[in-house]
Order: structure tokens, then sequence, then C-alpha cells
């Protein structure tokens, strides 16, 4: 050991420029934020919540088409479709497995009319397994529950698609 | 009816230092995981009353509520022992820390033996935690525990006698009263940073906090408790850094005593001053834990057999002869 070395040792140099880094640390600014008060900011690409979106005038957007039921890499979806009194192809039942779900983001992209979509929660922890068995009444309440986010998302993402 | 009378003057005595201790850990506490979290520029504990203060109490609440599962091959006596044995043994030492002239629980006149035969009891809690646990990591860490307590006693017992060489009293009193002049952290300033850290290994404080090392050992010795009993580890653990605080501010930095015998100083009443010298030292020891990484155990050994012993010996003899030699002697 070289003899600078051995009085940086004794005198403890190196904790005491710790220490004073330390006390000039606590008085800066704090980088986390007070989260279930602040929340924040989400990338409109978040892949959070399920959803399933309407048209503007109320008709279902999903046509039973399964393409996110296949493309389902941990085949989390089950849709059952037929044919509707006026004749459109409509689901009569569409249910995700939430538990199953990796929120890959998969469905969304498969999907021809963007009817499911991930929305920005991410907040949906329930008490038991059985909530999170989502079926279509849950999945369309959530479109409704979100539309405005979730059109404003797809839009600042649509010239990326 | 007299007898009646003592017993619950004492109780009531007793009380009124136990409760007070027993908050101010909890508050300890709360500083301590706030002090660490600004040191790393987050928030901390600050959701559960004014500035989170309350998050302690919330804690011991929830420990309370939990389940105590003891192990089917522990030795159960002992294992259900182990907590409170830590906890009533850094209790139990705060009954001669002198918080003014007159308010001092008992005044025995080898407070100092007292305080250190406490402390070196203390690592027996941990050691029956760790074998009655009968599992490999509580075991390990108890072992590690109970080599570096006893290590670090020594070097602090030495520096007790630097202290003790300067008062010629064991009494703690006597020792604050011997400050009036000059704080020993003055002329001993060697020997209070070495029983600074000796502190920090006696109470197994981060960067020494081996018995407890989470990456090898889980949690070490407190790793099969659970509910109540861990609670129980946990404030005893406070408590003792506490009491290592309290400790190293009569010891060293004049107890009670006022800095400068000053007008705004001098009529703050002599508690108050003791717990703010306390509350210094343990945010050092709050820094400390932020800023350091955790000892190898084989250099924690040799910091203090081949480092921390031999100098405070040498300080011992450097103290005598300074004294002999000026006519310093106390007690002549």
């Amino acid at each position: 050991m070289s003899l600078i070395r051995i009085l940086k040792t004794i005198f403890m140099i190196d904790f005491l420029t710790g220490l004073i880094m330390a006390i000039k640390e606590i008085f800066k600014p704090k980088k986390t934020i007070n989260y279930p008060f602040e929340k924040g900011v989400i990338s409109p690409r978040a892949r959070g919540e399920h959803a399933l979106r309407r048209y503007p005038n109320g008709e279902e957007r999903c046509i039973a088409c399964k393409l996110c039921e296949a493309v389902c890499p941990a085949q989390a979806i089950t849709i059952e479709s037929s044919e509707r009194k006026d004749g459109s192809r409509k689901t009569t039942r569409y249910d995700i497995d939430m538990l199953k779900c990796i929120y890959c983001g998969l469905c969304e992209e498969s999907c021809p009319v963007d009817a499911i979509v991930q929305g920005p929660n991410f907040e949906f922890a329930t008490e038991t397994r059985e909530e999170l068995y989502y079926n279509k009444e849950k999945l369309l309440e959530n479109g409704d529950r979100w539309e405005n986010i979730l059109a404003a998302n797809i839009n600042a993402d649509s010239s990326h698609r | 009816m007299t007898e009646l009378f003592i017993f619950f003057e004492q109780i009531y005595r007793i009380m009124f230092l136990l409760i007070p201790v027993l908050v101010s850990v909890a508050m300890i506490v709360w500083l301590d995981r706030r002090v660490w979290a600004f040191v790393q520029k987050r928030r901390g504990p600050n959701v559960v009353g004014p500035f989170g203060l309350f998050q302690t109490l919330a804690d011991a609440l929830k420990y309370i509520f939990k389940e105590i599962i003891i192990p089917a091959s522990s030795n159960k006596v002992i294992f259900i022992l182990a907590p409170i044995v830590t906890m009533t043994l850094a209790l139990i030492a705060w009954a001669v820390i002198p918080f003014s002239e007159s308010y001092v629980l008992a005044d025995i006149n080898v407070g100092v033996l007292y305080l250190f035969a406490v402390s070196s009891l203390g690592v027996y809690g941990i050691i029956m935690g760790g074998w009655a646990s009968n599992s490999k990591y509580p075991f390990l860490g108890a072992i590690r525990s109970a080599a570096q307590m006893v290590s670090y006693e020594v070097s602090i017992g030495v520096i007790i006698i630097n202290v003790l060489l300067c008062v010629g009293s064991l009494n703690l009193s006597d020792i604050v009263l011997a400050q009036e002049d000059l704080w020993f952290v003055i002329p001993l300033f060697p020997m209070f940073i070495i029983f600074f850290i000796s502190a920090l290994a006696e109470t197994n404080r981060p960067p020494f906090d081996l018995p407890e090392a989470e990456a090898e050992l889980v949690a070490g010795y407190q790793t099969e408790y659970s509910g109540m009993m861990y609670a129980m580890f946990w404030l005893g653990e406070y408590a003792n850094i506490l009491l290592m605080c309290a400790m190293g501010s009569i010891l060293f930095l004049g107890g009670w005593l006022s800095p400068i015998d000053v007008f705004p100083f001098n009529v703050i009443p002599a508690p108050i001053w003791l717990i703010l010298k306390i509350l210094f030292l343990f945010i050092l020891f709050a820094l400390i834990k932020a800023i350091v990484p955790r000892y190898r155990y084989d250099q924690l050994m040799k910091l203090g057999w081949k480092i921390f012993l031999p100098f405070s010996l040498i300080y011992v003899v450097l103290t005598a002869s300074f004294l002999m030699y000026f006519d310093l002697l106390p007690g002549q």
C-alpha cells in the first residue's frame, strides 16, 4: 500500500466523502412519486386491462372473426359466435381469462376493426380469482368506461400502424 | 401499606421510563427508514399519520395479527424465549441511563459495568434464536453474530477503560459530570470513532449486518420467526441501537450537558440535550446504513482483532501515561 492510501484509510477520506455526498442527496428533489395519490405518465401504447369497443352509434365493433383467439399465445380468449337476426355475425360469448393473459398485445394488433384493445388501466386487482375471468359484459363495460382515452390512444398511435 | 406504596411508585417510575423508550423505538424505526429513503432520493413511509410517523405502529399492529409459526423440529421453549430475552435485555439496560442529574431510574455506582454486562448478554437472544430454530440459515447467522459481538465487545471494553481512566468512577452520572469542562470526544476522538464503529458491529447494523445478510442467509437468526416474535426481535434490535447511541453520548458527548454554557442553551432542559445527542448519533447510524456496502466476514474479524483491539490498547497506555505524567489522575 502506498503512503497516500494508508493515510486515506486512517483518516477515512473515502468514507467521509461518501457521507457528505449522502447528506447532500437528502436535500435534493425526490425521484419517486406518491404513487396512489399521483401517477406517472403512461404511454398511449401501454398494454393494460382489456376492453371491447363500440362504434359511436352503440353497435359492437367485434365481428367475431376469432383472429385474437387464434393469435393469443396463452390461449386466454374464448369466443363463440352466431348469426344475429339482422344477418350480421356477432359474438355470443367473449371471455378473457386475465390470469392466463400475458399482456403481449397480439390480440389488439390482430384485430381488424380495433374492437379488442388494451387500455391504460393497470389497477384492476381483485380479491378472488373468479373476478378476473372477464366476460363480454365486463369487457364492453370497460370499453364504455375508457372509450375517450382508448380512442385518443389509437389516434395518437395511428401513424405508426 | 408502605410496601405497596413503594411497589407502585417503582412501577410508575419504570413505566415512565419504558413507555417513552418504546415509543421512541417506534419513532426511530420510522426515522431510520426515512433517512435511508432520503439518501436514495425516495420518499420513504409518508402515508400513515403525519409524515408517516405512525408507520411503525401500523407495522406492529400487522405483526400482532399475524400467525406465529413455530417450526416442528425446533426447540420450542428456547425458540419462544429468544425474542423475549432480546427484548428484555434491550430494555433493562435503560435503567441506568441518566437523563439528567436527578432523573435516573437506578443510580448504581457500577453503571458502566451493568450496561456492558447487559449488552454482552444480548448475544444470547440471537444464539438461542438461531440454535432453537434448528435450520441452517438461522444457525449460521447465530454463529456469525456470536463471533462478531464477542470480538467487538472486547474493543468496546478497552475503549470504556479509556473513559474510566479519565473519570475515576463507574457511575454514569459521574462520567457525565466529569465532562463539564471538556467532552471526552475531544481528547479521546480516535476512541470515539472506534466506539462508534464497534457499536455498529455490536448492534448488527450495516456495514456489519452479517448475521442477517439477506443475500446469503435469508434473514439470519430471524428466518424462522414470524408475527409478534419477529416484531420483538426487531424492537429489541432497535432498542439496542438506541441504547448504544445513548451510551456513546454519555461516554463521549457529555450526556445531558449543553454544549456551551450560554443563555439560549443552558435553559433547555437536560433530558432534551441527551435526546438530541442520541438522535444525532442515530442519524449517523442511518446515514451509514445507506452509504456503505456490507463487510466480508474475514474483513470484519480482521478489523476487530487486528486493528481496533491493538489500537485501543495502545491508546489506553497513552491515556494512562498522559494522566500520570501531568498528574491529572482523578480521585487524588
